[in-house]
């Protein structure tokens, strides 16, 4: 069976600050696995080199057996079947929510605006933002705003998500909407690589937790383990700090 | 330096309160503009001023050419040139954001020369220049191709920087999106960046249009006739003729009339996009 993401011995350089040394690590088919760490421990630039925003400097990439790293790959084709859901929600301001859903289906897949219409119709529905279809971004509150970036993202039928520490920049009362709709996603059976500060939703819903500080990854395993029975003493000292900031 | 805080803590030194000596200074103007307006008024010869700059027969004479001719030809040459100089200044700020190294330069150094020419030289060239250095060749639409191409050309090198500006104001996000939904470089710029960074500079494109609208006067250099004549030449020739400026005081408020409300629509636009940031 062919891993849904593979990443072997991925380095990411910027100037003189080596930000990823040496990742190696797969996701398979229909898994969720959550990034947790510190800032600054590289979980957003290796979520980033998946789809190739960044480009690694050393190391292989593959997404569903085809190698994005290698020079002839069709990045544009192989971004098509990856969707990604960025911290800034990075709607597009100057469309509707139902306009920023279909412009990419009519003008990558080729979609009618009928069909492409259906589609985001349903996918904004599926988010719970459907009243919305007609709203511009800057009408919209962080926790819509995202769920309409959600909806962008499934209407391509990707077979793998990112989400890029998709609940951070929004107000604490509308990190339960978003939350939501990513557990309707995992337990649809989408396959999803989730760099994320949210404790409770990494335990309950992620097949796997990866800890990640320094650049690379110190612990991988069930959220059981991870969260629940770390052990390494820097995955311990970064949940106690997270898990019990007053203490 | 040390005598301030003194002086705000003294205000009596000559007898009077800051608020009373401002108003007394408000006072003085006030009497000095009034003696002033009412000095013009009395020693101004205004039969005079009216007949030779606010004739109503000889203003008569410019209807209906005023608006048939001069006008229509002005706007003419001022579409062209913007429509000319959008499509070359999109171009050239497309050019300066390149990757490659000589589409930046030659980008570069046209915005240079044709920023810092003085746009009559650009006339003179194209209208004189260029027929001499290359006898027979004929730009299409006589005049009116040296005009839109002159104008353009200006106009390229000012809207190329206002593209290039609007371009680098949206959020690296957009394009990061774009490109994460399967979009080409070309495509995400055209269907996402453009539309965004092309509001943004509305209001010094808008500018633009006022300027070029100005500059079109500047096609007397080429020596027009009566059917490519457009608002200034119109009114010179009218004011020699007559002996009598009212022909140029009618046509420069005939610009007024066309960019007074451009700039308010200009002032609109700015005062909207400071309400959305």
């Amino acid at each position: 069976m062919t891993h849904a993401v593979e990443i072997r011995d991925l380095h990411k350089q910027f100037g003189d600050n080596l930000v990823l040394k040496g990742i190696d690590f797969t996701v398979e088919p229909g898994q969720v696995v959550c990034v947790i760490g510190p800032s600054g421990s590289g979980k957003s630039t290796l979520l980033r080199c998946v789809n190739l925003l960044e480009e690694p400097t050393k190391g292989k990439v593959f997404v569903n057996g085809a190698e994005l790293t290698d020079p002839d790959a069709d990045i544009d084709a192989a971004r098509r079947h990856v969707g990604m859901v960025f911290q800034q929600f990075n709607l597009f301001p100057h469309l509707s929510a139902l306009r920023n859903v279909m412009i990419a289906q009519q003008r990558v897949l080729k979609r009618g605006a009928k069909e492409a219409e259906i589609v985001a119709r349903e996918n904004l529905e599926k988010v719970g933002v459907g009243d919305k279809w007609n709203s511009y971004p800057g009408q919209l509150s962080g926790g819509q705003q995202q769920r309409v970036a959600i909806a962008r993202a499934l209407a391509m039928n990707p077979d793998l998500m990112l989400f890029d520490e998709p609940t951070s920049a929004l107000d604490p009362e509308l990190v339960g909407d978003v939350l939501t709709v990513m557990r309707k996603l995992a337990e649809e059976g989408m396959t999803m690589l989730v760099v994320t500060h949210e404790m409770g939703f990494a335990r309950e819903v992620a097949d796997r937790v990866v800890f990640m500080d320094g650049g690379v990854i110190v612990e991988d395993g069930p959220p059981s383990q991870v969260i629940g029975d770390p052990r390494q003493e820097r995955t311990r000292s970064f949940l106690r700090r997270v898990l019990h900031p007053e203490g | 330096m040390t005598d301030t805080p003194t002086a705000a803590a003294e205000p009596a030194r000559s007898g009077l309160s800051p608020r009373q000596r401002r108003r007394i200074s408000l006072g003085v103007q006030t009497v000095v503009g009034i003696i002033v307006v009412i000095a013009v008024i009395l020693l101004a010869d205004w039969p005079t001023i009216v007949n030779v700059f606010l004739n109503r027969d000889v203003a008569a004479l410019m209807i209906p050419e005023l608006f048939t001719v001069a006008l229509k030809n002005t706007l003419i040459y001022t579409v062209s040139g913007y429509l000319l100089g959008f499509v070359l200044g999109l171009v050239l700020a497309l050019m300066r954001l390149s990757s490659l190294a000589p589409y930046r330069a030659v980008a570069l150094v046209y915005i240079e020369i044709f920023r810092g020419l003085p746009a009559l030289i650009i006339f003179l060239l194209l209208g004189f220049g260029l027929p001499i250095a290359f006898p027979g060749f004929k730009l299409p639409g006589q005049e009116y191709g040296t005009v839109a191409l002159a104008l353009g050309l200006v106009a390229a090198a000012y809207m190329a920087e206002s593209f290039r500006a609007g371009i680098q104001a949206v959020p690296k996000g957009q394009m990061e999106a774009a490109r994460s939904l399967g979009m080409k470089p070309g495509r995400a710029m055209v269907s996402i960046i453009l539309p965004q960074a092309i509001r943004i500079v509305t209001p010094p494109l808008t500018n633009e249009l006022i300027l070029l609208f100005k500059d079109s006067s500047l096609v007397f250099t080429l020596g027009v006739t009566a059917a490519t004549t457009e608002l200034t030449k119109f009114g010179q020739d009218l004011t020699v003729d007559q002996a009598n400026s009212t022909p140029l005081i009618v046509a420069g408020a005939t610009y007024l009339l066309l960019t007074v409300p451009l700039g308010i629509v200009v002032r609109r636009l700015e005062a909207r996009q400071r309400r959305d940031r």
